[in-house]
């Protein structure tokens, strides 16, 4: 094998890994995930890629093949309680989400995004390949993208969740081959799949999109980060105390950091309590960050895995966290949506969000996709808050057509200051065609969540300033002012039933008509055509053998 | 005369060898396969179903094990026990109670979950016919010199095979789809294991050759579960697929065990009903078939002693440095809420179309009245 001559430069990979952990107020505790990929190269413009190191050739073959510009897909099982939890670092809502920009080249988006759902269903074992033109949409104003660019026109845009969708081992599995460690070395050796999925949420997703490679932003390098957060709940081991340990969560012990990492490391959220009284954490670690969160100021305890003295003596790391009590983190937004009415035929979706700002008003930006068979009344449509009619500022509309697209609805409402906001409308519901209908009917159809995109403001003065290694976790939404913070909420999906048909009803006619035909109509054909003949009963044995003899003697029978 | 006797000693030394060699590589080649495949389906929804999807999983561990890779397994499973709300082990499906044997496992790839499990995706699956934009892990890529596994579980009659509780396939149809495959070469020798009531008869009318099929039940009689466990509250296997696990847990890649042994797992006294199995359309002598034939992916390698010149490295062309001009533009993150850009978005501007007839006729009767009751004179004064 010849080498490379050396005049054509490799692009520069770089791969960090780090998790947080966040004690929470009832006792869970909230565990993220990240890991990115940087990759200074271009899948676009001149040349094949054709060499991959640390980035995923399945997602690179993706990007190139489809002229994707950004790519979001999350899955997730179980729904984010805001209230009990507060904030998570990257939302998700229930089920699997996917959301993608393709480049301006691109001139059939709809036949790619089929496609590209096709292979993404292959990549993640999922069936992706449910999404199609009944549940596609495409929000005129939501869902910006989050990587760099100029121009946003929304025509290169597509948005679609599946929230029947189910999370197990078979999308973790594909998920962890993606990372150059794979599940081997550094932070993914405790990604296991009893313990994951035995918890009160759990979420994974994976980012795709391009960034500045430096605070000059000259040049663009593409960003993989692939996230996952859980929730782990305090009754489930049976133990109720307020101690958790990497081992307890987990079942694993770290050992070693991923040797492709250029940095691995475990930030534990001790904000509450720096001076450790009702906190306790160990082993003890003098390194300390600060990190401009979600609004906050939140202050870190943090493990560098690169370095060999944090793994000690033993050479295993087990992080043991023990907490008294924990202030509650009160969110500034917070969003619900239940379904109201009775009987089958109509019912009324109820959206509220409660802006817990004691003096501060912001906007949001509410994006609602319903599915076709949910025919919505927008005439009906009402927007309140504190009892008054609250007009909103932007609404953008799009009519279902039957069986080809959803409703669409994005709409721009200022929230008042310590208000909740109640957005109605009501709807009709469809009757299916019977080969429509799933294979269990009766469980319900369900209704995707609503995305609330807002600026939310926050308490400190956010950090805008790129040029400083920010931890992953507070780097995701790009940040242009400092008195605000960009945040997305997701509602609980819905669960409707539709007026279901009697799937043994055909069968049940069948046999019901065929039985009156043949006793009825046949007894009464039987009673028309059918002759009658007398016949004389067989005479006995005697009397034959009698006639037999008179017979021989040519005399007549008895 | 030493050395005559030394060559006749040699030659008839070098001709044993050679038929030693011939035998051996003729051992080596004799089942004619090159690759193997497994498509393994669980036909049954809802959590009572629990012991089909636990059958085929024990299956896919096996085959697994035994050394087919994931890329020639297509796995299809019609519900979600593992991470069903009423599992009381999340991402676990037991075989045996108290909970011993995880048949999950840790690296699963399901192909085929959920409603995607149907008798259409099935069928076009065995012959091929799938949509262009279909995945690779979703397709069965076999060639006339794959040997192939069809492993089916769920509930099942006289003749036909529930999917999902909503529709069937009948035995009338799994012959042609088999039909199909041998026309268009796409298996070499293919197994065929059904574990449902009367499986018996989803084998009655195959008509191609090579298959070779095994049911656990024969027609009139039921397929019975083994057991039940306590802490999950639903039965974990089937009867015959547990057996078949025993068996199978026993057989490693190197196993010279044949098929024999397959048609003796099993027997009356364990199963309740009674296993069937067809040979009859299967041209070599079941004996002959070795087990890891169909479960295992035994790959054969041949040594060559060739040597192949290789041609100089493409130079690649040195990259035009236009990134000069690219550097000049700064590139920045898009504002994620633009609140007056996007109330001020305008609507998209409506093409403008000719006024349609109802507005031409409109103003052609307008203008009518009007000249009838001023007259044409007054144009002039109009224009």
């Amino acid at each position: 094998m010849m080498p490379v001559p050396s005049s054509v430069p490799q692009p520069k990979d770089d791969f960090q890994e780090e998790l947080v952990i966040r004690p929470l107020h009832s006792g869970d505790i909230y565990a993220s995930f990240q890991f990115r990929t940087l990759w200074e190269t271009d899948f676009m413009r001149g040349n094949k890629v054709s060499h991959y190191r640390l980035f995923p050739k399945s997602l690179g073959q993706v990007i190139s093949k489809f002229s994707v510009r950004e790519l979001h897909i999350s899955f997730t099982q179980g729904y984010w309680r805001t209230m009990q939890w507060g904030q998570p670092f990257l939302p998700s809502p229930p089920g699997a989400e996917l959301w993608v920009w393709f480049q301006d080249s691109v001139t059939d988006v709809d036949g790619t995004w089929k496609e590209l759902t096709n292979v993404l269903s292959g990549i993640f074992c999922a069936s992706l390949n449910f999404i199609d033109s009944t549940n596609t949409v495409q929000p005129s104003a939501s869902f910006k993208p989050l990587g760099i660019g100029n121009v946003t026109d929304h025509r290169f845009l597509r948005y679609a969740t599946l929230p029947r969708e189910i999370v197990c081992t078979e999308n973790l599995t594909p998920w962890k081959k993606l990372l150059p460690c794979g599940s081997k070395a550094g932070l993914a050796v405790l990604l296991k799949s009893e313990k994951l999925f035995h918890s009160s949420f759990h979420s994974q997703a994976v980012h795709i999109r391009p960034v500045c490679q430096d605070w000059q932003c000259k040049t663009t390098s593409w960003e993989l980060r692939q996230t996952l957060n859980v929730v782990f709940d305090l009754h489930t081991p049976g133990q109720g105390k307020l101690e958790w340990s990497l081992f307890k969560m987990f079942s694993r012990t770290l050992t070693e950091a991923c040797p492709l990492a250029s940095s691995s490391k475990i930030y534990i959220d001790i904000t509450d309590d720096p001076q450790g009284e009702q906190f306790e954490v160990s082993p003890a670690t003098h390194l300390l960050s600060q990190a401009m969160v979600l609004g906050d100021r939140r202050t870190f305890s943090v493990y560098d895995l690169t370095q060999q003295i944090t793994f000690g003596t033993v050479r295993s790391l087990n992080l043991l966290i023990r907490w008294k009590s924990r202030d509650m983190l009160r969110p500034l937004l917070h969003a619900e949506r239940y379904v109201a009415g009775y009987g089958l035929q109509t019912g009324e979706i109820h959206t509220l969000m409660y802006n817990n700002h004691p003096y501060r008003s912001f906007p949001v930006l509410l994006l609602d996709s319903v599915p076709w068979y949910l025919r919505l009344y927008i005439h009906t449509l009402t927007v309140t808050s504190k009892g008054k009619d609250n007009k909103p500022s932007y609404i953008h509309y799009q009519p279902s057509k039957d069986r080809v697209r959803p409703h669409l609805l994005e709409m721009l409402v200022q929230l008042p200051p310590n208000s909740v906001t109640e957005v109605t409308v009501q709807f009709e519901r469809a009757l299916l065609k019977w080969t429509e209908y799933t294979p269990d009917p009766n469980h319900g159809f369900y209704v995707g969540s609503s995305v609330i995109s807002s600026l939310v403001p926050s308490i400190v003065a956010m950090d805008t300033n790129s040029t400083r290694e920010q931890p992953l976790f507070s780097s995701f939404f790009p940040c242009k002012e400092e008195s605000s913070y960009f945040m997305r909420v997701y509602t609980e999906p819905l669960l409707v039933n539709l007026p279901t048909p009697d799937f043994s009803m055909p069968y049940n006619v069948i046999c019901l008509t065929c039985t009156v035909v043949a006793v009825g109509y046949g007894s009464l054909y039987n009673l028309l055509t059918r002759s009658f003949q007398i016949e004389e009963p067989s005479p006995g044995l005697a009397k034959r053998i009698a006639n037999i003899i008179r017979k021989m003697r040519g005399v007549p029978p008895l | 005369m030493k050395i005559l006797t030394l060559l006749s000693l040699l030659a008839t030394h070098l001709s044993a060898s050679s038929v030693n060699i011939e035998e051996n590589a003729g051992q080596f080649f004799s089942s004619g396969h090159t690759n193997n495949w497994a498509v393994l389906v669980c036909t049954s929804r809802f959590w009572f179903n629990y012991r089909h999807v636990a059958n085929t999983l024990s299956v896919y561990r096996s085959v697994k094990r035994l050394g087919i890779p994931d890329s020639h397994i297509v796995l299809m499973l019609a519900d979600d026990m593992a991470c069903n709300h009423r599992n009381p082990k999340p991402a676990t499906v037991f075989s045996h109670k108290n909970m011993e044997l995880n048949v999950y496992g840790d690296d699963v790839e399901v192909d085929y979950r959920g409603y995607e499990v149907t008798v259409e995706n099935f069928l076009r699956v065995l012959t091929g016919r799938l949509p262009p934009s279909t995945p690779r892990s979703k397709r069965l890529l076999s060639d006339d010199r794959s040997n192939i596994l069809i492993y089916l579980t769920g509930h099942g009659g006289n003749g036909f095979l529930k999917f999902q509780d909503s529709e069937e396939i009948s035995n009338v149809e799994l012959a042609d789809a088999f039909e199909q495959m041998w026309q268009k070469r796409r298996y070499n020798e293919l197994l065929f294991i059904i574990d449902t009531c009367q499986g018996a008869s989803m084998y009655e009318r195959f008509y191609s050759p090579n298959l070779m099929a095994l049911a656990s039940s024969q027609v009139g009689e039921d397929s019975l579960s083994h057991q039940p466990d306590l802490a999950i509250g639903v039965h974990l296997m089937d009867r015959y697929t547990f057996y078949l696990l025993e068996f199978l847990e026993d057989i490693h890649p190197s196993s010279k065990a044949n098929m024999n042994d397959l048609f003796k797992v099993c027997p009356k006294s364990q199963c309740v009903s009674t296993p069937g199995h067809r040979t009859d359309l299967f041209l070599r002598d079941p004996g002959s078939a070795l087990i890891t034939d169909f479960f295992g992916s035994v790959r054969k390698v041949e040594i060559t002693m060739e040597t192949i010149n290789l041609t100089e490295p493409i130079q690649q062309v040195e990259q035009n440095f236009v990134n000069e001009e690219r550097q000049k533009e700064t590139y920045s993150y898009v504002d994620q809420l633009p609140v007056s850009e996007i109330i001020h978005q305008k609507p998209k501007q409506k093409d403008w179309h000719p006024p349609d007839g109802f507005i031409l006729g409109l103003w052609t009767l307008i203008l009518l009245v009007f000249f009838k009751t001023y007259g044409m004179k007054h144009l002039k004064h109009i224009f």
